[in-house]
């Protein structure tokens, strides 16, 4: 398991862009909304939770094609799975990739570009912590989309309209925990939601990731 | 004699091709006959004539759901024992199920513009069915670009499994979301609370229409599918041949 997590590491690192592709995606995305709003502090403060988590949503879904397609084509998915290793074994290792590739420098990046957006300074830890606990499930779910869609063409598009839906439930209590958090309301009911969410998305959705991985390589 | 026979297609077709013309008879009656109905009772006394739009409304709203859970059953059934009959059932309602949304969504908005003065408001209940079009089209485009039908059987039925998770996750997050502006109750028609006798039976016979009208369209494309299924191994067996 350690081997793939670290294959799939160098090969992110490796493949060139893969790595900031999102990070900088995202700060594109912060930097047209005041081109779109407005730049007045007053316009952007209230929404900049949203956007943040939107932001960071988008740039999550640009790499899920990534995660499972490249083995597909070069025939190393149909290796893995006649490894010794379960399938769900390989979908949690793959997601966990994904979320060490994609999710964790977006959670880097978040505080900086919180400040493009006005994002007020006493919610931006709130907003570390809800990337921090949303994003596995984002990551996980993102591995079941892929997982359907392998075996496409043209799958990215379907990919984005199957996983987007999905995606709801966490972004909402990610948005509330922030906002909550830049009025200093109390944000431990949603951090409980959002944390149950994501435990209950990394331990089920494997499953059900495997098989539709299984359906595809058949 | 078992309830499982009828998923063999010869079966499944003998016995729908009897029952489909008084279904599709019932279905006329009921719908037309409820819509009708519901059109000629008197105003309301505070939403006057809009009121009528509840006898599409609500029933496809009911429909909504209800056809989604029958995907859900069905393609459970398909997961599980591989009756064919019962994807292909499932798909041929997801485009039903999909048209019910967005009648119940579009009616819901012609009734709201005079009621609460605008088209579309962040509601609840609005937003939950929203999402819920969004499932319909994915696993509609989903069954449309595999193309297996049998991958696209099992892979549609893994979605629609998550799907309904998360499906009512979103319910239930959304009300969290948004409950400050909550005006679900306006719409409230928990029978006998709310309604007099005047509105509730043809109500209700527009939601049996409703139904039937449903069984009806599930129980022909489910045929046309099958149909359509021999038709591509006849022509398989003609290029082998």
């Amino acid at each position: 398991m350690l081997a793939l997590l670290k294959r799939d590491l160098v090969l992110a690192t490796r493949a060139g862009g893969g790595f900031g592709l999102a990070v900088a995606f995202f700060l594109i995305l912060c930097a047209l909304v005041p081109f779109g709003v407005g730049p007045q502090t007053e316009a952007l403060r209230p929404i900049a939770p949203g956007i943040l988590w939107v932001g960071a949503l988008l740039s999550c879904l640009l790499s899920l094609d990534r995660i499972f397609a490249l083995d597909h084509e070069d025939g190393s998915l149909d290796l893995l799975a006649t490894a010794p290793l379960p399938l769900e074994g390989v979908v949690a290792i793959k997601a966990l990739a994904h979320w060490l590739t994609t999710s964790l420098p977006l959670i880097v990046a978040a505080p900086v570009f919180g400040l493009l957006l006005h994002l007020p300074g006493n919610a931006v830890p709130w907003l570390v912590v809800s990337l921090f606990i949303g994003t596995p499930a984002l990551s996980v779910l993102g591995a079941f989309g892929a997982a359907i869609t392998v075996g496409l063409r043209r799958g990215g598009l379907l990919l984005s309209l199957l996983v987007l839906p999905l995606y709801i439930p966490t972004l909402i209590f990610g948005t509330e925990i922030v906002r909550r958090g830049a009025q200093d309301a109390d944000p431990v009911t949603p951090i409980l939601f959002l944390g149950g969410i994501s435990a209950a998305v990394v331990a089920l959705v494997p499953f059900a990731a495997a098989a539709a991985l299984r359906v595809n390589l058949r | 004699m078992s309830i499982w026979e009828y998923a063999n297609p010869v079966k499944f077709m003998r016995s729908s091709g009897a029952i489909l013309p008084w279904v599709v008879a019932g279905a006329a009656v009921c719908t037309i006959g409820g819509v009708l109905w519901g059109f000629l009772t008197p105003q309301d006394y505070k939403q006057g004539a809009t009121v009528k739009i509840v006898f599409l409304h609500v029933p496809a709203a009911m429909m909504a759901i209800n056809i989604w859970v029958m995907m859900l059953v069905t393609s459970l059934i398909w997961l599980i024992r591989r009756h064919h009959v019962s994807a292909l059932a499932a798909k041929a309602a997801a485009p039903i199920g999909a048209v019910m949304t967005l009648i119940a969504l579009m009616t819901g908005a012609i009734w709201g513009q005079p009621m609460w003065g605008s088209w579309w408001e962040w509601d609840p209940r609005l937003t939950s069915f929203l999402i819920l079009f969004l499932f319909y089209i994915g696993y509609i485009a989903l069954w449309a670009a595999v193309e297996d039908p049998d991958s696209a059987a099992d892979l549609t039925g893994v979605l629609c499994l998550v799907g309904s998770v998360f499906a009512l996750l979103s319910r239930y997050a959304v009300l969290f979301w948004n409950q400050g502006l909550h005006q679900g109750a306006s719409l409230s028609v928990a029978p006998g609370e709310r309604m007099s006798a005047v509105y509730r039976y043809p109500l209700y016979l527009s939601m049996l229409g409703f139904l039937l009208l449903f069984l009806a369209l599930v129980l022909i494309r489910t045929r046309t599918e099958i149909r359509k299924r021999r038709l591509v191994a006849l022509q398989a067996r003609e290029a082998r041949a």
